[in-house]
């Protein structure tokens, strides 16, 4: 008498990689644009990032359509917030929304992986990172999805982030430039294209400064 | 005299067939200060007066953004206004949620209309003071609908509502025909226009107009206060002076008036919240 196992799942991985950097007074956020199913590729050109609020922008990697139904939960909650309060969300209060949106399903979870970066209050760079159901954390960069195993040695050694147990509190945020945070952003997503049959295609690289929101794309390995 | 007998419940009708409370509740629309709307094929401008309690208070918020696309402007009980915003505000993102499309117009006052009717058939209930003029923007073109306490509601050319609102919708009578081409600018004149008419002789500043806009290309917005000024300006000016050749005059004198225009009504900023 075996265990009788599930014949369906309501989930599948659509593969890719997130990364985001925060700087003194930016904040870089990129994502792969291919999207996978099992060895196939389904697009070459999907975005996983999303505009939440005006300093605040999401990059998301795992299962697409919960990523779809996540952003458009959000975008609904912070109209609602723009009508009530009569101004956009800042990135800390949007990084508790989506804490809690994602913990309201910790039973049935959004099979997202998520990274959340922007300006805060104070126009400083903050990333947050998530699990799949709500925990998370502001760290000064951070990278999800199938390529982060690849991606967060590199970054471990080259932003040095110290350990939050140090004393004294030594700031997360990136002492590099703007510049030179987008390339060691393409560096990153070039060698784990190499390695990670997931990641490939095109960057998609979205900058969040005091002059607004700009994005740019870089073209990666296709195979 | 007569209507006491059959005015205490929603639910009675009198013996001619009408219902008091409702038209009681459309009596409040009129006591509420004005609230105005115009339409073009392409833009759709409201506009109303701003009453404060005292000097001390702030202006009561009369005009509210729906959606992108869709604004509305009350007269009669704001605080019965207020509920009704957050009820088409919510419709409005949850369509867009589910159909990832904007929420017709046409539909949203339906919606509206008949949650105003269920209020004249409940005995627990009472029916929403308040008249609704919603402007809005769909495939069709650029919309102006009237809602009334009663569950009624009409599409308009240009519209005006609350006290001393005859003296608006005459100046409207007389000029709508022209509406349907006017520009976005001469638009937004008439409308504050149309508001000078119904305050009847006190002066018109920014500080007791507001003025909204939402057309083609263009979401719903409320005009700041400097820029209202500056329109007062141009045609206070441009009716002291006669002819054409006092317009390049008028410009600069109403750069300089609207200078001294918006610093005496700093002092009375409305809440935005």
């Amino acid at each position: 008498m075996t265990k009788q196992q599930a014949n369906w799942s309501p989930y599948d991985n659509s593969g890719g990689s997130c990364v985001a950097i925060a700087g003194a007074d930016y904040c870089v956020i990129a994502a792969d644009t291919r999207m996978s199913t099992g060895y196939n590729i389904l697009t070459r050109e999907y975005s996983k990032i999303c505009k939440l609020a005006d300093k605040c922008v999401m990059a998301s990697s795992g299962f697409q359509a919960d990523v779809k139904a996540l952003q458009k939960q959000l975008a609904a909650r912070h109209l609602i917030y723009q009508h009530q309060h009569n101004k956009q969300m800042s990135c800390p209060a949007m990084a508790q929304l989506l804490s809690n949106t994602l913990y309201y399903k910790r039973f049935f979870p959004y099979y997202s992986f998520n990274v959340l970066g922007g300006l805060d209050n104070e126009g400083k760079g903050c990333v947050f990172t998530y699990d799949a159901v709500g925990s998370y954390e502001k760290v000064g960069y951070s990278s999800q999805g199938s390529g982060s195993t690849l991606i967060t040695p590199f970054l471990d050694n080259q932003l040095k982030s110290p350990s939050p147990l140090l004393l004294p509190a030594q700031d997360a945020v990136t002492p590099l430039g703007e510049a030179e945070a987008i390339d060691l952003i393409k560096t990153v997503f070039a060698s784990a294209s190499e390695r990670d049959i997931y990641t490939g295609d095109k960057i998609e690289i979205v900058v969040v400064n005091a002059d607004g929101i700009r994005r740019e794309y870089m073209e990666l390995r296709k195979d | 005299m007569f209507r006491n007998q059959y005015d205490t419940d929603v639910t009675t009708w009198s013996p001619a067939g009408r219902l008091f409370q409702v038209e009681y509740a459309m009596e409040a629309v009129k006591q509420g200060s004005a609230a105005i709307g115009l339409r073009s094929k392409t833009h759709v401008v409201l506009g109303c007066v701003n009453k404060a309690n005292s000097e001390l208070s702030s202006h009561q918020k009369k005009i509210f953004k729906v959606d992108d696309h869709i604004g509305v402007a009350i007269a009669g009980l704001t605080a019965d206004g207020r509920v009704l915003s957050r009820y088409m505000r919510n419709e409005c993102i949850n369509y867009n949620f589910t159909y990832e499309s904007p929420l017709p117009v046409g539909r949203l006052v339906v919606q509206l209309a008949d949650k105003a009717q269920v209020c004249t058939q409940r005995s627990w209930k009472r029916p929403y003071g308040v008249g609704l003029l919603v402007a809005g923007l769909d495939e069709s073109g650029a919309h102006l609908y009237y809602n009334c306490p009663s569950g009624n509601y009409f599409e308009y050319q240009a519209f005006a509502i609350g006290s001393r609102s005859q003296a608006a919708k005459t100046y409207l009578e007389r000029r709508f025909e022209n509406f349907t081409d006017s520009s976005r600018d001469d638009l937004v004149k008439d409308a504050i226009t149309a508001i000078r008419e119904t305050l009847q002789g006190e002066t018109l500043k920014s500080s007791i107009c507001t003025i909204a806009v939402v057309g083609i290309g263009e979401p719903f917005h409320i005009l700041d206060q400097g820029t209202v000024q500056q329109i007062i300006d141009t045609f206070e000016i441009a009716a002291e002076q006669e002819g054409p050749a006092a317009e390049p005059d008028a410009a600069e004198q109403s750069a300089a008036a609207a200078d001294q225009g918006g610093s005496t009504d700093e002092g009375v900023a409305p809440m935005d919240i």
